[in-house]
């Protein structure tokens, strides 16, 4: 039954091209409008995910405290209140996963006759598991590194770039502030985190290396900051809270008076960025819904003169036995057809325009099966809700005047 | 003596007017035997088109009783009045009414697409009829290409299709010249011959002199019912 009646449904469509044309465009616009919304949205997710991914996950750092000398406060980390046995009571915590005391700053770099000025970083092995940053050439530091203050660096794509030019960097010596350090590694490329920076543009050497050769340190042992990994999102707040009540304890805080540290949550600023592009992307999606809705309205304007116009051969069709159903899946049919239609090309066409928009700006873009879907759904929903009524009038017709009709 | 194909008794339908019920058919009796062809006749308003619409199943009578085929019809829902219109009845319309997008095979196939029929044996059946009524080289034309004497051929192959009963024909020859009326009129008078019953409207003698059986409308009522070639 259904397959001759797809047949009819084609001619019925291709019995005035002009006219399903139109009535399709509003669906060709509707679905892709959606279509393109959803890709950009999901791709602006994308890339804030990847930014996030690329910081590492559930991260929270610890900063030593400020100090007031003469009125003049120091801001953070201006103190020198913490230090590497903090870091090692933390890293014993439920919850904590990685603990990596750093100490960093900007040098200058000199190899041969190249110089450049990139952050480096005093830390320990456990900093780039925390970052789940790898080695693509050459090998890390270990801990005994950090205890004997060798001189060793890992470098990052930018830094190896600009002073190694085409050489390959691993096992050449550069100076950091005079003192030379062999590079042992080079880390795999991050992009730029969400400020904009390089993290690429970054050399890491063992800690202690750091405070004894290139930035001096007040205190032996004292670190201005601990960063510390969560086992999950979930768990972060209340391994926060532990690490606080440790570090007082640890100083010798009496209540009442002021943590000498300041605690930072990296991904809460990424994840707040994460819900507004999530934000976005809905109400882009809204709006370009509603194209959908006005395209629907459009099908059911077109269904109801299609129903008055053939009044007569809806006479003729009952009169030689079609009943009401047949009637009713017959103009339903035909509305589901120009909405798939009207979806199809505009899927098409939403993906060329995704396309073009990724070509022409760089703009990410994320094109999922699920997009797709979710819009053929909705088009033959809107078929099948906008198509119902005029059907349903079609099918009601009584079979003496539709065929009496002129 | 053979059940007939249709049996009226005390048939009668009202409508709702502004000026009150107005009772177009008032209580009307007839026999219709199998392999009859009888012409219907009357002037406008004398109800004769009440009785042709009930008699298709195209409505339902506010009173008596309608057996089509030995089945009481008066009270049926709609779904099995049209199950009637498609298996058991044929229609011919004074305006042929052929869908104008069809091919004219498609056209005398389309009831059979109401009756869940396969496609390979719609095609042939509809090739095969229009074959008999001598369009046989036309089935992919469509309707507009062909002349009014010949659309009226393809709609009698179509009403023919489903091996109906009965064929219910409203003024058949009322939009065609006289020569081409003749045609068509012998055409019916061919498928009598073949034991297909016929009930015909008309309102010109010419016609009704091809049937065997004249029964008269006037005023809601039969008054006359007499078989060609008696005096009137």
């Amino acid at each position: 039954m259904i397959h001759p009646m797809l047949g009819e449904a084609w001619l019925a469509m291709g019995a005035n091209r002009l006219r399903t044309a139109l009535t399709m465009l509003g669906m060709v616009i509707g679905v892709g409008a959606v279509v393109i919304m959803m890709a950009i949205g999901q791709g602006a997710q994308y890339a804030v995910q990847q930014t996030i991914s690329t910081m590492g996950s559930n991260l929270f750092i610890v900063l030593s405290g400020s100090f007031t000398t003469a009125g003049v406060r120091s801001g953070s980390a201006g103190a020198p209140t913490l230090n590497v046995a903090d870091a090692q009571t933390i890293a014993e915590l439920d919850g904590v996963v990685n603990v990596a005391p750093t100490h960093q700053g900007t040098r200058q770099l000199v190899y041969g006759s190249q110089n450049w000025s990139s952050q480096v970083i005093g830390t320990t092995p456990e900093y780039l598991d925390a970052r789940a940053w790898s080695i693509v050439n050459g090998a890390g530091f270990g801990d005994s590194d950090v205890r004997s203050a060798t001189r060793v660096a890992i470098i990052g794509k930018t830094v190896a770039e600009n002073l190694f030019g085409d050489d390959d960097p691993v096992g050449k010596t550069m100076r950091i502030q005079q003192n030379p350090f062999i590079v042992i590694g080079v880390l795999g490329s991050k992009g730029q985190n969400l400020d904009g920076r390089d993290q690429d543009d970054t050399v890491i050497i063992p800690l202690t290396t750091a405070q004894r050769k290139v930035f001096g340190t007040p205190f032996l042992g004292s670190v201005r900051m601990i960063m510390v990994q969560a086992e999950s999102a979930e768990t972060m707040p209340r391994t926060m809270e532990s690490v606080t009540s440790l570090l007082r304890q640890r100083h010798r805080l009496r209540e009442g008076v002021p943590d000498d540290f300041f605690m930072r949550n990296l991904s809460a600023a990424a994840e707040s960025e994460a819900e507004t592009t999530r934000t976005m992307s809905i109400l882009l999606g809204a709006i370009a819904s509603i194209s959908l809705l006005v395209g629907g309205i459009g099908i059911m304007n077109i269904m109801l003169v299609s129903v008055t116009e053939r009044t007569r051969e809806i006479g003729i069709r009952m009169a030689i036995g079609a009943r009401q159903r047949d009637i009713l899946s017959q103009f339903l049919l035909e509305a589901v057809m120009i909405s798939f239609a009207g979806c199809l090309l505009g899927l098409l066409l939403g993906l060329a325009i995704a396309l073009a928009i990724n070509a022409f700006t760089g703009m990410v873009i994320v094109i999922s099966g699920s997009a797709a879907l979710i819009a053929f759904v909705v088009a033959a929903g809107v078929g099948i809700f906008f198509g119902w009524y005029p059907a349903q009038k079609a099918a009601r017709l009584d079979p003496i005047e539709a065929l009496r009709y002129q | 003596m053979m059940q007939p194909v249709i049996r009226v008794a005390g048939l009668g339908k009202s409508y709702e007017t502004a000026a009150g019920l107005f009772p177009a058919l008032k209580g009307v009796d007839l026999d219709v035997r199998p392999g009859e062809f009888i012409a219907i006749m009357g002037p406008s308003g004398s109800g004769k088109s009440t009785f042709m619409n009930l008699l298709g199943c195209l409505d339902t009578p506010t009173v008596g009783d309608y057996f089509l085929a030995g089945e009481n019809v008066a009270h049926m829902d709609k779904d099995a009045l049209a199950l009637l219109r498609n298996r058991t009845l044929g229609f011919v319309f004074q305006g042929f009414n052929l869908l104008p997008r069809m091919s004219l095979q498609d056209n005398v196939a389309l009831p059979l697409v109401y009756a869940g029929v396969d496609r390979e044996t719609r095609q042939a059946k509809a090739r095969e009829l229009l074959a008999k009524v001598g369009l046989g080289n036309y089935a992919e034309s469509l309707p507009n290409r062909i002349s009014g004497g010949q659309q009226q051929r393809v709609a009698i192959a179509r009403a023919l299709v489903n091996e109906p009963r009965l064929i219910l024909a409203d003024e058949p020859t009322g939009n065609l010249d006289s020569h081409t009326s003749e045609e068509i009129m012998r055409l019916f008078e061919e498928l009598n011959g073949e034991g297909i019953t016929i009930v015909l409207v008309t309102h010109e003698p010419d016609i009704a002199a091809h049937c065997k059986r004249q029964v008269r409308f006037l005023d809601g009522q039969i008054v006359s019912d007499q078989l060609t070639g008696d005096s009137a």
